[in-house]
Formats: C-alpha cells, structure tokens, sequence
C-alpha cells in the first residue's frame, strides 16, 4: 500500500523555486534513497515532508497511523501523524544524558497530565516506568546501554547519530526520514550503519527515507531511488536503473 | 523506578521537623525579630529564585520580568486584604492567579523570541506593570500602598517555599518539565519529537508567574507596605543573579544562592559603604571560577546512600 503520495509539490523562497513539481508514491516498508548534488532541495523536501515548511502549491498526503495531508502538518505534530526524523548536523540535547535524551522521543507516548506530574500520582510512577522500560529495551538493542547516564555531547559522533537515530524510533513512528545518515563516517562505521538500517526497518516494521551522498550505502540499501537536481525530479528507479540512466551520470555521479 | 516510599517519608519528616523546631525557637523567643525578618527574606527569595529558574535555568527564556509577577501578586494580595478585608488565603491564591494570568499575558506574545531579544520585551514589560502602579492613584500611585494587615508568618512562608519547591522539583523530573529541557537544548530538535514548544514555554512563564504572585503576597502582608519602585528592573536583577549564582538548572542551587547571598547581603550591612562593593567582588569572583555558578546544573541529593541501594539502576 502506498503510504506517501505527493503530488505536484512546489515550494519557493522569494524568486528562488527550491522543489518544482515532484510527483511521488511511496509504498509501505520500502527503503528509500534520494540524491542529488547539493543544493538540489533535498533537504527543502524534507522540511517539507516535515512540516517545517509548508508547501507553496501540491500537496503531501501520508496514510500511516491515519490519512493526513500537508494542510494540517506542524513539526511537533508530526510524530503523532507517525513521521519522525533525525537531522543532517546532529541535533541532539547535548546537556542532556544519553538515557533523557531518547525519553524525549517517548514523550507523546506519555499519558499522565500535567497535575499528575505536579503531585507525583500514582499514574506518574506507572507511566514513567513503563517509558523507562521501553527506552532501556531500545537503548540495549543499540548498544547503548552503558553509556546511558553519559552526556550526549560526550559520545563520540558515530554514537551521536545511533542515539539521534533511537531517539527517532522511541516516538514509535512507522516512517523515518534520515537525512544523511553516514556523513561524517568512515568507511567501516558506514558499512555498520548500512546494516543497522536494514535491520532496523525489518525489527520495527518501517518505511525509511535517506538522504545520503555516500553512494555505497545508498546502491546497497535502498530498493528505490529518486534522484534530485535543481529542484526537480531528475530520475527515479531502482538502483540498478539509476546507475545506468545517463541523465544521473551526468548530472551526479560524474562523467562527461 | 520506584515510589521510595522510605525516602519520601524521611523527607517528609524532615521538613515537618525543621518546622517544628523553628516555630518552637521563635515561640521560644531563641529566634529574635531580626533573625524573623531575615527568614522571611531568604524564604521570598528562595522562592523567586525558584521559580526564575524554571523559566531562565530550565526552559532557557532569559526573563527579566521577574519582579513584575512579584509586584503583581503584591498588589493584588495587598488590595483584597488591605481594601476589602479579605482573609490571606484569599489573597494568595488570588495572587498567584493574577500573577500566572500575567505569565500567559506576558508568555504568548514572546513566543517567537529568543535570548536578547525575549530579555529585552521581559523588561520592557516589567516597566509597564511598574509605570502603570505609579499612575495608579487607587492603589497609592508612587506613594505606595500602606497599612496591609502582617499576615505572613513563620507558618506561611515555610509551607510557601515547601510548596514552590515540590511543585517545581516534580515538574521538572516529569516528562513535561523534560520537554522544557529540551527546548532549551535544541528547539527544532524537540519539536521535531513532538514538543510542543509553545505551550511548554507559556506552562513555564505560567507557574513561574504562579510562584512569584505568592512571593510577592509574602512580601506584601509582612512589610505592611508596598511601592511600585521596589519591584523595579534592579529586583529583577537581584533575582536573577541568585538563579545564575546558585546556577542555572539547579532547585538547590537556587535555594543555596538565596540563603548565601541574602546572608551575605545582611551580615554587610554593618559597613554600608562597602556593602555593594563587597557584594559585587564576591559575585564577581563566582563567575571567574566558577561560571556555571555554585551548583552547575546538579542537585544536592538528601539521602544520597539510601538512593543509592534502594534505586540503583532504575534510581533516576
């Protein structure tokens, strides 16, 4: 089922025409690549996926937990509609530690109101221990565990990402938009990475969006590609398809 | 993560034994006048630094309305028992009210604003609350408001400071008062994970306005008078340098900067022309080594053995 349609999306700043006329269909459970040099309005597309930005014209429809369009998206809306992401410069609470940091991915999965929390009621220790419970779970199944008292901005970077990524994932959404992933990694932590995703989509069941530059990682993962270049939808196929098309080589992977 | 019910009834008895035996010493008459005023000082202050620090140490909005809310609870406490009779719980809570109606005023149309610019439109309000208490002729304009009935007493106070406490300290280790956290962290970070970041910074002006409308009704009922100058620009100030002395994102260092700083304050005032100098050298000194104030965002922890073997993994 395709959980993710976007039609005729237009998005300009000023004079500037950021994203023209991008038509997609996304199917469920499916692990999706774009790129495109920079500048291409990747990122644009995915404020625009998010919520950050709204549309100029089109529209973005997601058929997830319920059917939405972009009419109605806010980012802090978006982790209830099921969307959630991690950023391109790692945005995490640095003065946070690792452990609070992935409890603020829990947080609309909280269910006690505000007096509950002002005179700790017994709803508070109910919720608070169960969130605790899910987000240890999470936090051992990324190896995160005995770190989860550190800081966040003491990690080393390749553990950043890991817990931007289970931060993401502690909102229980059912799609998760990565945006450049492996950048700032080297070859090994990327081939890591690689699988991680993989085994991510298939342990929570999800459909994953990718921004990457990093072509290994992006011909091995993704069953789907759509390649960007100057706003506009340049190719979209399969890897294989896409290594081929001579309008990509030319555009992006290099050549004459 | 467990209820500790050990630990909260230890507590508990704690804090209603340091109130049994400060009300027996000023029976007693061991604690003189003197000593009273200046508890009554520490304990508004611990209040106000309190409830300053979730605005300024927790959410991360740089305010310097403070005083307004203060004034604003003053005020309003000091009309209904002074003017209309009323008895002082009637006050408070209607201070703390006007006051937190005050904080949504003052919260939603700074939403967009940040650092500078918030602190900026913080003070800007503060002079308006000011100005319109000075032309306000009902309430004694810049003459002040006099003869407010001395209500407040060991009693009140205590239970006052008690109270701004547990309600902040539960506030902040809930999954709200994270949120706050973390928009001070990273705004489009939280939001991203579903904060929604303007009501949790209208929440935090909200019950830090609460808080400090009970500070000032405090004031108000044991001073017996009230002027609009003394909730100026500099009583913010004053309030926010205990928050950034005890440190920013820490409840006991903002009881521990109240304490400190408001003794340091008394004990000068034997050499009142040195007081400010000597005040502002130890200020001073703080920020060279110690920048992240007294307690950096840590808490002192009562108990902290019992802590550790009942909680243990799941202590936090």
């Amino acid at each position: 089922m395709e959980m993710l349609v976007v039609n005729n999306l237009h998005k300009s700043f000023g004079g500037v025409k950021a994203v023209t006329n991008i038509n997609m269909k996304i199917e469920e459970g499916q692990i999706v690549g774009l790129i495109g040099p920079n500048g291409a309005g990747k990122t644009t597309f995915f404020n625009l996926l998010t919520g950050i930005y709204s549309p100029s014209s089109g529209e973005i429809v997601y058929r997830l937990k319920q059917e939405v369009s972009s009419c109605s998206f806010k980012p802090d809306k978006m982790v209830k509609y099921g969307v959630s992401r991690t950023f391109q410069n790692i945005r995490l609470f640095k003065e946070m530690t690792v452990l609070e940091n992935v409890l603020i991915g829990y947080h609309n999965n909280f269910k006690y109101n505000l007096f509950t929390s002002l005179f700790r009621l017994p709803s508070y220790y109910k919720d608070e221990e169960n969130a605790y419970e899910e987000v240890i779970q999470l936090l051992k199944r990324f190896n995160l565990y005995d770190k989860k008292d550190h800081l966040a901005k003491s990690l080393p970077y390749g553990e950043q990402r890991k817990v931007e990524i289970c931060r993401a994932l502690a909102s229980k959404p059912k799609l998760l938009l990565l945006d450049e992933p492996a950048a700032g990694m080297n070859p090994q932590e990327t081939k890591e990475l690689t699988q991680l995703i993989k085994w991510i989509r298939d342990e929570y069941d999800l459909t994953i969006i990718l921004i990457e530059h990093d072509m290994s990682l992006v011909m091995e993962l993704c069953e789907n590609i759509f390649v960007f270049n100057h706003g506009t939808l340049l190719a979209k196929g399969t890897p294989k398809e896409i290594q081929h098309d001579p309008r990509v080589i030319k555009a992006y992977l290099g050549g004459e | 993560m467990k209820i500790g019910t050990k630990k909260n009834m230890l507590t508990f008895g704690l804090v209603l034994a340091i109130y049994l035996v400060v009300q027996l010493l000023l029976n007693m008459g061991i604690l003189d006048s003197y000593i009273e005023i200046n508890m009554v000082i520490i304990g508004i202050n611990i209040i106000l630094a309190v409830s300053l620090n979730l605005i300024t140490g927790f959410t991360g909005q740089f305010s310097l309305g403070h005083a307004a809310f203060m004034s604003i609870g003053a005020y309003t406490s000091g009309i209904l028992t002074a003017k209309l009779g009323q008895p002082f719980i009637v006050g408070v809570i209607a201070a703390a009210l006007t006051a937190s109606m005050a904080g949504v005023i003052i919260g939603i149309p700074t939403l967009r604003l940040k650092g500078d610019y918030l602190a900026i439109a913080t003070l800007g309000f503060g002079e308006i609350v000011r100005i319109i208490g000075l032309n306000n002729d009902y309430i004694g304009g810049a003459i002040g408001l006099n003869d407010i009935p001395q209500y407040t007493n060991w009693t009140w106070l205590y239970f006052s400071v008690v109270l701004t406490i547990f309600i902040i300290s539960n506030f902040i280790k809930s999954y709200h008062g994270r949120a706050c956290i973390a928009i001070r962290e990273d705004e489009i970070a939280a939001e991203a994970m579903g904060v929604n970041t303007a009501y949790y910074k209208t929440l935090a002006f909200v019950i830090g306005a609460f808080f400090a409308g009970i500070a000032g009704a405090l004031h108000a009922n044991y001073f017996y008078f009230i002027k609009p100058d003394s909730f100026g620009f500099m009583k913010s100030i004053d309030i926010l340098v205990i928050v950034v002395f005890g440190g920013l994102g820490s409840i006991t260092g903002s009881v521990v900067g109240a304490v400190a700083l408001s003794i340091l304050s008394t004990l000068l005032q034997g050499i009142p022309e040195l007081r400010m100098v000597i005040y502002a050298v130890v200020l001073f000194l703080i920020m060279v080594y110690r920048p992240q104030g007294l307690m950096g965002d840590r808490e002192l922890k009562l108990f902290k053995k019992v802590g550790v073997v009942n909680g243990n993994a799941s202590s936090k």
